[in-house]
């Protein structure tokens, strides 16, 4: 399924936000969102993007689809930087990537009805008016598992699952090649979120366009993802395949994650905390390695030097020091 | 936990019904509710949202906003006592001394402009006769109980100054302060990172652990259920569907709810597992609860279902020792499994 040339390709990409102060608001700090983050996807393929709030996860999709400006950095889609467009000249490619937001209720809008919201990606780009129009919503609500009668209903009038199927459909109406799909399911009922998932998953099946997945879940990201790479403090700390991954966490943030989740298994009880405290603010992250306050094998080293990414296996790259660079051993 | 602790009973509920008078109609949103706690004991109420398990920690506080809620039925007997038939005074003598409870977003429930040391001391006071410094005293040694670094400065600090971790510990340290005898937390780790959430259902669990306190978990994530509780009810729809004590629950769940809930969520990867299964459905949603269906709220959702579950409710059965659960067909569910 996954093809080696790469759809996406992210190159060093950095957003800082100014802190700004006092009574002429002269910057104080910076808030270092993204901090030089890299990462290829494949046409046709998932990668997840795992981390706890304030690691950035949100921001690097939001900078890849260029809703908030990059510092710098390259974002490379079919092979066109598309970082340094303008406004106009980005057009063209806004519609290839898509998003879906976390929350159904707050991205869609009251007094449009669903067919409206679903057909308004049509109109803006001017793919389609009238009869045609109403005809490819019709596809994309039979598509997303909505009927075709649903289409003059208004958003209220939907639960939460079906506000999250408009919300996939709007995304899939101009025919994107990537999808970005910020924690869609992590405001609804559990029942519910497998419908989803499962609707993503079917779909991409078919059309074959990447997702760019993010969540907290780490369950969630590992059912849908095909490699995840893990992010700490505005960096990607460990990236492989997600079997490599869950079965040979290298990096003592990922393992430390990993052991955090609560095992529905009540015969593998492991409550036992693997890091203390809290992540550290991102307006002075710490030196060397940003998780070397709460690691517990930090040595020397990675108070002082930053550690880059570094092949261990076949597509399973990490930062870390530990073991001449590849990681601890479990 | 000795034998002689964990066979006190601190909380017993009864035929509990809560309902709520709305333009749409009556809600029953906890509707003939039955479970009790041992000291010591964790009991988890999972279910997903509307199904009645914050409506029923409410209740047992009596805290359910009147209008338009009202607790229409059953009692909840606290150390013998039924606080449904207390007058409003001497609940309030109860509250946060005998019961507390602990919430989803611990910034919405701590007061924004008060010191941290001052709103433990509030709690403390109000149930305690001692002074001003020997309650400052307790609070700090409560902030040290729930292993905030620095507790001397951090009581001074407002709940601003504090990351989320720290602010759910400040409020595990308010809710204990006057040691309940039970212990209400409605989703308590929900708002929190996966770490943080690790490092406080273990503070929960081992401060329960020593100081004896019978705990109620709310929640909906079934990882949490398994690690922490000792015996499950799971509700649907205002209704207690099944309680069974959590080996037994995640081992056979009898009732077709369950059993979907638990097929429904994603499993960790791990090396021995088959290559990706798909995740099973739940077809359908949550129904509103003005407009239940006659029979088995379930039936509409359920792949079991029969006539008899569309016409009439299943009364809650034991099916095997101590395993509980309303469903026509749990018996046959037994013998499948």
């Amino acid at each position: 399924m996954t093809e080696q040339r790469a759809l996406l390709e992210v190159n060093e990409l950095v957003k800082h936000y100014a802190v700004r102060g006092g009574i002429l608001r002269r910057q104080v700090g910076t808030v270092h969102a993204v901090d030089g983050v890299s990462f290829s996807l494949g046409a046709g393929e998932t990668l997840g993007l795992v981390g706890e709030s304030g690691c950035g996860k949100s921001t690097v999709a939001r900078t890849v689809l260029r809703l908030v400006e990059p510092t710098s950095g390259a974002i490379k889609l079919d092979g066109e930087d598309i970082a340094p467009l303008s406004k106009t000249a980005l057009r063209p490619y806004r519609r290839s990537m898509q998003i879906v937001f976390q929350d159904p209720f707050a991205s869609l809008n009251p007094r449009m009805t669903a067919g409206d919201i679903v057909g308004e990606p049509l109109t803006v780009h001017g793919l389609a008016a009238g009869k045609k129009k109403q005809e490819r919503v019709a596809e994309l609500f039979q598509q997303v598992g909505l009927r075709a009668d649903q289409m003059k209903n208004f958003p209220h009038q939907f639960s939460g699952g079906q506000r999250q199927r408009i919300c996939i459909a709007r995304a899939l109406s101009l025919g994107p090649r990537l999808i970005v799909c910020d924690e869609p399911v992590s405001a609804l009922d559990v029942s519910i979120q497998a419908q989803v998932i499962n609707l993503l998953i079917d779909l991409q099946r078919k059309q074959n366009f990447s997702y760019l997945f993010i969540a907290h879940d780490l369950a969630v990201v590992a059912h849908i993802s095909h490699r995840v790479a893990v992010m700490y403090l505005g960096r990607i700390v460990e990236i492989a395949d997600k079997h490599a991954l869950f079965a040979n966490p290298r990096h003592p943030y990922t393992q430390a994650l990993l052991a955090s989740v609560p095992i529905a298994n009540p015969k593998a009880k492991r409550l036992a905390p693997m890091i203390d405290g809290d992540v550290p603010s991102p307006i002075n992250p710490p030196s060397g390695c940003a998780f070397h306050t709460r690691c517990r094998f930090a040595i020397d080293r990675c108070k002082t030097e930053r550690p880059a990414l570094k092949e261990t296996g076949p597509g399973h790259q990490v930062a870390c020091w530990l073991n001449d660079g590849t990681g601890r051993n479990e | 936990m000795s034998e002689a602790l964990a066979t006190e009973t601190v909380l017993d509920v009864k035929n509990l019904q809560t309902v709520f008078f709305t333009n749409s109609g009556l809600f029953r949103a906890v509707d003939d509710v039955s479970f009790s706690v041992r000291r010591g004991e964790t009991l988890a109420i999972v279910g997903e949202s509307g199904c009645g398990k914050s409506v029923s920690a409410l209740s047992i506080m009596r805290l359910v906003p009147d209008p338009p809620g009202r607790i229409v039925g059953g009692s909840v007997m606290l150390e013998g006592t039924d606080l449904l038939m207390l007058d409003d005074a001497t609940m309030r003598d109860i509250r946060g001394n005998r019961i507390s409870m602990i919430f989803q977003e611990p910034m919405t429930s701590l007061n924004p402009v008060m010191r941290i040391g001052d709103q433990i001391i509030e709690a403390v006071r109000l149930h305690q006769k001692v002074s001003n410094k020997e309650a400052w005293k307790q609070a700090v040694d409560m902030l040290r109980l729930v292993r905030i670094p620095e507790p001397e400065r951090r009581a001074q600090e407002y709940p601003h100054q504090l990351s989320g971790g720290m602010r759910q510990r400040a409020m595990i340290a308010m809710a204990l302060a006057c040691r309940p005898a039970l212990l209400i937390a409605d989703e308590p780790t929900t708002a929190l990172d996966v770490t943080i959430q690790a490092q406080i259902l273990a503070l929960i669990v081992d401060l329960q652990k020593r100081l004896g306190t019978g705990l109620i978990l709310i929640t909906h994530d079934l990882g949490v259920v398994a690690q922490t509780a000792q015996r499950v009810i799971v509700m649907y729809a205002g209704k207690k569907v099944e309680e069974a004590t959590v080996e037994a629950l995640f081992e056979t769940p009898l009732h077709p709810y369950t059993r979907g809930l638990m097929a429904s969520i994603p499993a960790v990867p791990s090396p021995d597992a088959k290559a990706d299964v798909r995740l099973v459905e739940i077809p359908g949603m949550v129904p509103s609860l003005t407009k239940l269906p006659p029979g088995c709220a379930f039936a509409p959702r359920c792949k079991l279902a029969v006539d008899r579950c569309r016409q009439a409710y299943p009364p809650l059965e034991e099916a095997r020792p101590n395993h509980w659960a309303a469903c026509w067909r749990a018996g046959e569910t037994v013998e499948a499994s």
